[in-house]
């Protein structure tokens, strides 16, 4: 190791304390700011998921209105369409309703050939369609309560009253890290029937359609022939990209997520602060070694090079083992969170951000720093010694 | 140095044979300092303060001169703008040949590391850095190579008496110590010209002397230009002159 990179690493460590002290500081933002962003990035897994060869068809007044289950072949005889499937919001509570989880009630041919997504065994898929008393669900659903094929699900209706008893058929695995392994699917067909024999008043009512189309550039227009097919009449449509209808979910939360952004980089910006200050302290004290330095003939390059090393050097360690941690953190916090937020894990990117964002603060504390060292007079250091 | 040591042991460096001053008397030598009208003034609480009122000086080279004067006469300042860590308000300042005012301040700090060699009165060492390595620093702005470096730090420190101090840091070493180490580290780039800012001033009389009789012998025994700063008359006379500043102006000129 060179002279300077040894002087740089004993600089750092002069002070123990204080760069322990600062290295935890940057430790934990990484980790709140990493933290921060994977919820974000959570809030938007269903949009990110979402394909451009799928609309969603939904009730023009509210997405809690129905629609009737007669526009299904109205909309499939729609050009450029290749199928269309049902999905209901079932609501069903499981147990003490404190352990919340979605479920779906589908035409599962249908569905489920619109969303590759979701990978299920030609066996489970055989007997998911064989017995409208069979449900699915994700891996992560079934681990998560430790579901066995064959269990029975006992869910206690909320919009559709009275006790419904599903038997575990098959489980399916996301195909992509932003599948979500955490739904439960069922019969439509069943739901429908008993909605029947109840003549309840939502029997015949679908959720959403949702909408294959062959080419994505036509998205526009077919949603617009969608629409237009049931214009003026008693259920008119809103029809639009999948990804469209998640992030209009999305815009109800828009304002926390704001917040939550913001608050991941005024947590930065703390850190910023912070480090800024220590490393002003530490080139305070040590100014008139500087100044001995620039004396001897060290120039500006230098003195940089040591300076900013030192910030780089603390600002990576701290930032790196915050990245490293971010990992098992994230992982307990979406095990706490999981029944809102299913899809929370860390991205790739966002360990990019936290590491670029600890080297970012790295480089900005130390550039006062760096100008108060550049440009103190050799003689005024050296005096501030004697 | 080790271009000027070349065709001698670091002992016979060391402890040269020559008779004291008998290098350069008598002998007409080319100015290694010459100042010529130079002023500086500071601000201070918005009042304007002649430090050095137009001074002319030259120093020859070989020479070692010490510079004494009251408090605030203009000692430190002079050092410093011999050195080139300060700029003269007017006047030129030439060192070795070369106009500093025509330096900008890359080049001048390129020009103090091939020629300027520091002694501070409190040491300036680097706390974090043993010996040899405070040694080595000024090698780093030169071509070495790092063992070539390492061994040139080597032999400077054993000239001053400190072989056995190599590994020890500024903390664990004596001021007399610290003093010799700041010595070694001025004079391991081998530079013409060395300022001592009162180096004794922070030893006791025997480290002082130590230091003094170092200082003499790197300057008979290599012939390096000493401008040193004192207070101190016993330390004056180590010098083989004595220039006395007072109000920013020389009004005294005599042999050590």
């Amino acid at each position: 190791m060179g002279l300077l990179a040894r002087l740089l690493l004993r600089n750092l460590l002069r002070h123990r304390l204080r760069t322990l002290l600062t290295g935890l500081g940057i430790v934990i933002a990484v980790l709140a700011f990493g933290l921060l962003r994977s919820l974000v990035d959570a809030f938007h897994a269903g949009a990110d998921a979402a394909s451009a060869t799928r609309l969603i068809t939904r009730n023009a007044v509210s997405l809690t209105v129905g629609l009737p289950i007669t526009h299904r072949d109205r909309i499939r005889q729609i050009p450029g369409v290749t199928r269309v499937g049902m999905a209901r919001w079932f609501g069903g509570v499981y147990v003490d309703g404190r352990r919340f989880f979605p479920q779906f009630a589908i035409d599962p041919a249908n569905y489920l050939s619109l969303y590759p997504e979701y990978e299920l065994s030609a066996e489970h898929y055989a007997a998911f369609l064989r017995d409208r008393n069979c449900a699915i669900v994700g891996r992560q659903l079934a681990v998560r309560f430790g579901w066995s094929l064959g269990d029975t699900i006992p869910l206690k209706g909320t919009f559709y009253p009275g006790e419904w008893r599903f038997r575990l058929c098959g489980v399916f695995r996301g195909a992509t890290p932003v599948a979500d392994e955490g739904q439960m699917f069922l019969h439509f067909s069943l739901l429908n029937e008993r909605l029947r024999q109840e003549d309840h008043p939502r029997k015949d009512q679908v959720g959403v359609y949702v909408v294959g189309i062959e080419d994505a550039s036509r998205a526009a227009s077919i949603a617009m022939l969608i629409d237009s097919q049931f214009r003026n009449s008693r259920a008119e449509t809103l029809t639009e990209t999948e990804r469209a209808f998640h992030l209009s979910f999305l815009e109800m939360a828009s304002t926390i997520m704001l917040v939550i952004e913001g608050v991941s980089w005024i947590v930065l910006l703390v850190v910023l602060i912070v480090m800024a200050n220590a490393l002003a302290m530490t080139v305070r004290e040590r100014r008139s070694e500087y100044a001995t330095l620039k004396a001897l003939g060290f120039g500006p390059r230098h003195l940089v090079a040591l300076i900013a090393g030192e910030s780089l050097l603390l600002a990576t360690t701290a930032g790196a083992l915050g990245c490293l941690l971010l990992l098992p953190v994230a992982a307990r916090v979406g095990l706490a969170v999981q029944d809102f937020l299913p899809l929370l894990t860390v991205h790739p990117q966002t360990l990019l951000q936290g590491m670029l964002a600890a080297i970012g603060v790295g480089c900005v504390a130390v550039i006062w720093p760096i100008w108060y060292v550049l440009r103190v007079p050799v003689t005024a250091a050296l005096r501030s010694s004697d | 140095m080790a271009a000027r040591l070349a065709g001698k042991t670091m002992s016979e460096a060391a402890e040269p044979e020559m008779p004291t001053h008998a290098l350069n008397a008598g002998k007409p030598a080319a100015p290694m300092v010459r100042l010529s009208a130079v002023s500086k003034s500071y601000w201070r609480g918005g009042e304007q303060l002649t430090v050095l009122n137009n001074l002319s000086l030259e120093v020859a080279a070989g020479d070692f001169i010490a510079l004494m004067g009251p408090s605030g006469s203009g000692k430190s300042t002079l050092l410093n703008l011999v050195a080139g860590i300060d700029r003269a308000d007017t006047g030129q300042v030439e060192v070795a040949g070369v106009d500093l005012a025509t330096l900008d301040e890359g080049a001048l700090a390129d020009w103090r590391a091939a020629n300027v060699g520091f002694i501070f009165q409190f040491y300036n060492l680097l706390p974090v850095l043993n010996a040899i390595e405070n040694v080595e620093l000024p090698l780093l702005l030169t071509g070495l190579h790092a063992d070539a470096r390492r061994t040139r730090a080597r032999q400077v420190l054993g000239l001053v008496g400190l072989a056995d101090r190599l590994d020890h840091r500024p903390g664990e070493l004596s001021g007399g110590q610290q003093q010799r180490v700041a010595i070694a580290r001025a004079v391991v780039a081998d530079p013409r010209l060395i300022v001592a800012d009162e180096p004794t001033g922070d030893l006791d009389r025997a480290a002082g002397a130590d230091v003094l009789a170092l200082l003499g012998r790197l300057n008979e025994g290599l012939g390096t230009t000493i401008l040193m700063v004192t207070h101190d008359q016993h330390a004056a006379r180590a010098a083989r002159r004595v220039l006395t500043l007072d109000k920013g102006v020389l009004v005294d000129s005599a042999g050590g």
